[in-house]
């Protein structure tokens, strides 16, 4: 079995499936000289006429531009520039209608040539002493890119520096009518051996092939002269069958091999170039000369002097045109490009570019226009000619259909638009232009795609976002909500362990809720209290100087002081948390008092009614109340007769000294009946002095008053169930702590002991308002 | 000035249908010439009523889906249809037979599916098997070649039983089919398929006066000129080598097993080639573009089921000739047969190997 390389060495040639023969009228050109022609009035010189991005601007209108020197700049790998074909003036830099099928205007550097054919200054470069690099900048600077049809920078295509097997030159030149290469390469074969040179020193292959259509015996020969002395150079005649000159079936038809879809040849190992393209190389490198010209075969039964012309880039098609004789006829087609691939032109404005290789201005006998496309009669002569190996009918039946899917399963991509297919259509069907339509569908439709795509990715990484901010709140939240929780049971759990410490303070309590009613009760029994408090207070103040109502006056004061800051405020804790008890207590003191005291007097009368008062509330909260107005009423009734009273207060006097003796077993409310005695018997001062004395005895008694007073609460401990509830709330327990730092003083001073009263009250409404507001929201 | 503007390729082979269709024509001319020889100019008359049908079963259906007429009538695919159809029927057939069936083959089988290029069938065999099994003894009243005849036939003869169902000298068809030893002849493949029946060996059946030495008599010869006029389609690259090759290569195949299998049962391979319609089936019926396979690997399979079908129903089945059946069960299995015989496009690897 012999090697690839020893089959294509011994001439082997393979086929590609399909292929048309079509008459290929090439002898009206291809045994003419190229024609050398004047220079153009106009040179209409496209920034861009490659695959790729144009090059940087150079030059300005009006600028004097000589010939050679670039007129852009190659910023970009995919750029490569453009040359002022001949000296002249910039008239203009503007859109111009483009050689392209869709005849958009694009960016034209216009020059006026001044005919002096002025070069600029040239370096040409000896190959032994170049390196690749500056090779392939000769290449890239020289603006040379494809030039047998697509365009593709060179020196992108050359760059590759390893991997190479073939090099195979395509002078293969398939399509009818042309014969530019085949000129070329009759004239300047040796040229293009040197070409060949530079190639083979860039990229090192194995063998380089040369690719020539069997039509062409002079090209074949003239190569062949050529190549005599380089015997890894192959000139490989090929049957002349279309579109054996296409990139992938050359290589099938010299190497057998078949390029990877959607992969470069490359990738096999091969690298393929343009012969035109290889003599423009040549030049560049070997005279310094860029790509500002090439050979165009002018053809067409619409001229009379149909022949190769070596054009100037930039130079107008109608200026070709007229120069070969074109006389038009009427709906005359002018083809850029042979008459299977080239495209026709609305104008004759257009300029040559570099891969401008035919301007063919056919008669309509010659290539009759197509007439009116028929059904498909499913006779699979497409099929057969297809070099792709497709099936052009089902092609056609998804493109009508616009069954994308069903067109990329049919492999639509590999369709080359060689135009084989509509060639041979019996139904005149364009089946080429249905492929363009929906391969342009398909662009459009996966750029759609994409599109979506990124759009979706964009509002799919917001809602992530998003979420995700919104987790981070809810994390946060979620954290200082149990914080509050943990701090909010804390709270509760010290609330439940002093409300139990209140509950085993005021013993076994049967905690009843609160009706609405127990609480307006309450209420009014505050106010009750508040009132009696004032009532109380204006009957001291008138009745510093009568001792015998001070000692009705004084025995109720702790009690009356006590109700309206609802408890704790004064002096006994346990007493003032609930100031019913502390009326009772207050009560009960009075009694003794009174029995301490030798006359019972008016107070008597209050007593017992206050002992009734003490005794009634345990059943009726309102009873309470009733009691506590009348109590009210009797120390109005007291007050409003301030003369008789003077006369009880002597009478109380002796009672002082026993109730010093008693005091320790009494309550201060007996001492301050002791100081409010002596303040009425000797003058103010002594009267102040006592009552500092008093108030230390006080404070000292008080000590023990606790104890007394406790003596008492189990008494008056029906009364106070209910009102215990109202104590119950923390704030007024947590009032009772701050104001428990001043217990006595208002047993000894009454104005004192109102304000921190009122304090007390004021402090305890706002403790009680703002203790509610929380179990509210909760 | 403007100049025209026009999608690539601006070149064209300039082979369009019509003009496919002319040649497909033209290339039946050798075969009718034949049948004119060997069994009357009947066959003529059977050609002109049935193009006049088609023509305006053509046009009539154009106009009433509101296409243009005559660019169709142009394309000459209604009257390749009714060419092949003609050919394909007893020349002595009634009018109506024809007409008729003409009519089914353009009206329903193809301008019911969406006109040419849309049909399902081969517009003729469907009309043929249409025919067949609504008229059995009018499709099956051949008469034998003129030289078998025991009534010479008169010129205006084939006119009167066409029109008349009689011949002009009173004659009705089954006495013309009758020969001069008083036995009703039938075609070749008929006259096989019966003796076949009665327990007569090929060899003892091929003795029969409708046989000459290599099969039917006249059929052979009628079966040879329709292969030249393929060979000439071939040479004009009307039609591929693919379809007829297929065929022809399938029965002989299947026919020489048979043959090499008892050689008294089974008729040659050339015998089954040569009769009955396997030259036209091959060449004309076969290759019709709209009914076949579209696939290269397609009508190699597509071919090959024909010839297959057919041998199989001449010899087990119950109609003595089996074109007509074969090709319409073929055109059955085109889709699935285009469905799996996409080839490998350019480029990609070969199916199954990924």
């Amino acid at each position: 079995m012999q090697s690839l390389f020893q089959q294509i060495k011994a001439g082997q040639l393979w086929d590609f499936h399909g292929g048309i023969h079509p008459p290929a009228r090439k002898q009206h050109t291809s045994q003419k000289p190229i024609g050398r022609l004047a220079l153009p009035d106009r040179l209409y010189v496209p920034l861009r006429q490659h695959i790729g991005v144009p090059g940087a601007l150079l030059v300005a209108v009006g600028q004097h531009v000589l010939k050679g020197q670039p007129l852009t700049f190659a910023n970009n790998a995919m750029a490569v520039p453009v040359h002022a074909p001949t000296s002249g003036t910039v008239l203009a830099i503007e859109p111009h209608i483009a050689p392209h099928p869709s005849a958009l205007p694009e960016l034209c550097v216009v020059i006026a040539p001044d005919g002096l054919e002025q070069w600029r200054e040239r370096h040409p470069l000896h190959l032994p002493e170049c390196d690749r690099l500056s090779l392939l900048q000769r290449i890239q600077d020289a603006g040379i890119a494809g030039m047998g049809g697509a365009g593709f920078p060179t020196h992108l295509k050359t760059g590759a520096a390893s991997g190479v097997d073939y090099l195979i030159i395509n002078a293969v030149e398939c399509e009818p009518y042309i014969s530019a290469d085949d000129v070329l390469m009759q004239e300047f074969a040796t040229t293009i051996v040197k070409g060949i040179d530079i190639l083979c020193e860039l990229s090192g292959p194995k063998a380089v092939l040369i690719g020539i259509e069997d039509d062409k015996p002079l090209a074949i020969a003239a190569m062949q002269a050529a190549c005599s002395q380089r015997e890894q150079y192959l000139v490989k005649t090929v049957p002349a069958k279309y579109p054996s000159g296409g990139e992938k079936q050359l290589i099938q038809l010299l190497t057998s091999k078949e390029v990877p879809a959607g992969r470069r040849p490359l990738d096999i190992g091969i690298v393929m170039q343009n012969v035109g393209t290889v003599f423009a190389i040549a030049q560049a490198v070997l005279e310094d000369m860029p790509l500002i010209s090439r050979i165009v075969t002018v053809v067409g039964d619409s001229l009379t002097q149909p022949q190769n012309v070596l054009a100037l880039i930039g130079t107008p098609v109608g200026y070709l045109l007229d120069a070969c004789g074109f006389s038009p006829e009427p709906a005359q087609r002018i083809i850029m490009g042979g008459p299977m691939m080239g495209f026709t032109l609305p104008s004759v404005s257009v300029p040559v570019v570099k891969t401008s290789n035919c301007i063919l201005a056919p008669s309509q006998a010659e290539l009759p226009s197509a007439s009116n496309e028929m059904d498909c009669i499913r006779c699979g002569a497409c099929a057969e000619v297809c070099p792709a190996v497709l099936l052009p009918q089902q092609l056609l039946w998804y493109s009508k259909a616009k069954d994308l899917d069903k067109l990329k399963e049919y492999n639509l991509a590999d369709c080359i638009e060689c135009g084989a297919c509509a060639y041979v259509c019996p139904s005149e069907i364009p089946l080429v232009h249905y492929y363009r339509v929906a391969k342009a569908e398909i662009r459009e439709q996966s750029r759609d795609e994409l599109k979506a795509e990124q759009a979706k990715a964009r509002f799919e990484a917001r809602n992530e976002r998003l979420e995700q901010e919104k987790q981070q709140r809810a994390t946060r939240n979620q954290a200082l909500a149990l914080q509050r929780q943990q701090l909010m049971a804390e709270q509760q759990k010290n609330r439940e362990i002093e409300q139990a410490q209140q509950r085993v303070a005021a013993t076994s309590d049967t905690a009843t809720e609160l009706s609405k009613e127990q609480i307006i009760a309450l209420r009014e029994q505050k106010k009750a209290a508040a009132r009696a408090y004032q009532a109380e207070k204006a009957t001291q103040q008138s009745m510093q100087h009568s001792a015998d109502t001070a000692d009705a006056a004084a025995a109720n004061e702790p009690a009356a002081a006590s109700l309206p800051a609802t408890q704790p405020a004064q002096s006994q804790p346990e007493i003032t948390s609930d100031p019913r008890a502390a009326a009772v207590a207050a009560a009960i003191a009075r009694a003794k008092a009174k029995k301490a005291q030798t006359e019972p007097g008016e107070t008597s009368v209050v007593v017992p009614a206050a002992t009734a008062v003490a005794a009634e509330p345990i059943l009726d909260t309102r009873a309470a109340a009733v009691a506590a107005a009348i109590a009210r009423a009797k120390a109005k009734k007291a007050q409003a007769e301030p003369t008789p009273q003077p006369l009880p207060a002597p009478t109380a006097a002796p009672v002082k000294p026993q109730s010093d003796d008693s005091g320790a077993s009494s309550h201060d409310a007996a001492a301050s009946s002791d100081t409010d005695r002596d303040a009425n018997r000797e003058t103010a001062k002594r009267q102040a002095l006592a009552a500092a004395i008093a108030r230390a005895q006080a404070k000292r008694q008080q000590t023990d008053a606790g104890s007394v007073a406790m003596s008492h609460v189990p008494q008056s401990a029906h009364s106070t169930a209910t009102t215990t509830k109202i104590t119950d709330t923390p704030d007024t327990s947590a009032l009772a702590k701050s104001t428990a730092a001043t217990p006595d003083t208002p047993a000894d001073d009454p104005r004192k002991a109102a304000i921190a009263a009122a304090i007390a009250r004021a402090k305890a409404k706002q403790q009680q308002l703002s203790a509610t507001d929380p179990k509210d929201q909760a | 000035m403007s100049f025209r503007i026009a999608s690539s390729p601006h070149h064209h082979s300039q082979q369009h249908t019509s003009v496919l269709m002319q040649k497909v024509i033209l290339a039946c001319l050798p075969g009718i010439a034949c049948q004119v020889y060997f069994f009357g100019y009947g066959v003529l008359l059977q050609l002109v009523l049935a193009i006049i049908t088609a023509w305006a079963s053509e046009a009539l259906v154009l106009r009433l889906r509101q296409k243009p007429v005559l660019p169709r009538l142009k394309d000459h695919s209604a009257m390749l249809t009714a060419v092949l159809l003609a050919v394909s029927i007893p020349a002595f057939a009634p009018w109506w037979i024809i007409v008729l069936g003409t009519a089914f083959a353009i009206i329903i089988v193809k301008q019911l599916y969406g006109g040419l290029g849309h049909n399902l069938f081969n517009p003729a065999m469907a009309a043929y098997v249409f025919l067949l099994v609504s008229f059995p003894q009018q499709m099956t009243s051949w008469l034998p070649p003129l030289t078998l005849q025991a009534q010479q036939q008169q010129v205006l003869d084939p006119v009167c039983a066409v029109f008349t169902d009689f011949s002009c000298a009173g004659y009705s068809l089954t006495q013309l089919k009758t020969d001069i030893d008083g036995m009703t002849m039938a075609t070749p493949l008929d006259t096989l398929k019966t003796d076949l029946s009665t327990g007569k060996t090929i060899s003892e059946s091929l003795q029969q006066p409708v046989f000459d030495s290599i099969g039917g008599l006249g059929w052979n010869y009628v079966n040879l000129a329709f292969l030249i006029g393929g060979l000439w389609l071939l040479q004009q690259k009307v039609i591929q080598w693919r379809i007829p090759l297929a065929v022809l290569g399938s029965l002989g195949l299947c026919s020489l097993i048979g043959y090499l299998i008892d050689p008294d049962l089974h008729a040659s391979p050339l015998f089954h080639l040569l009769s009955g319609g396997t030259m036209l089936a091959a060449f004309f019926i076969a290759t019709d573009p709209v009914s076949a396979s579209t696939t290269l690997r397609g009508r190699l399979y597509y071919g090959a089921l024909i010839g297959l079908l057919i041998y199989l129903i001449r010899s087990f089945g119950g109609f003595p000739d089996a074109v007509a059946f074969a090709v319409m069960l073929a055109n059955l299995a085109v889709p699935l047969i285009d469905y799996y015989s996409r080839p490998r496009t350019y480029g990609h690897k070969p199916k199954g190997s990924y």
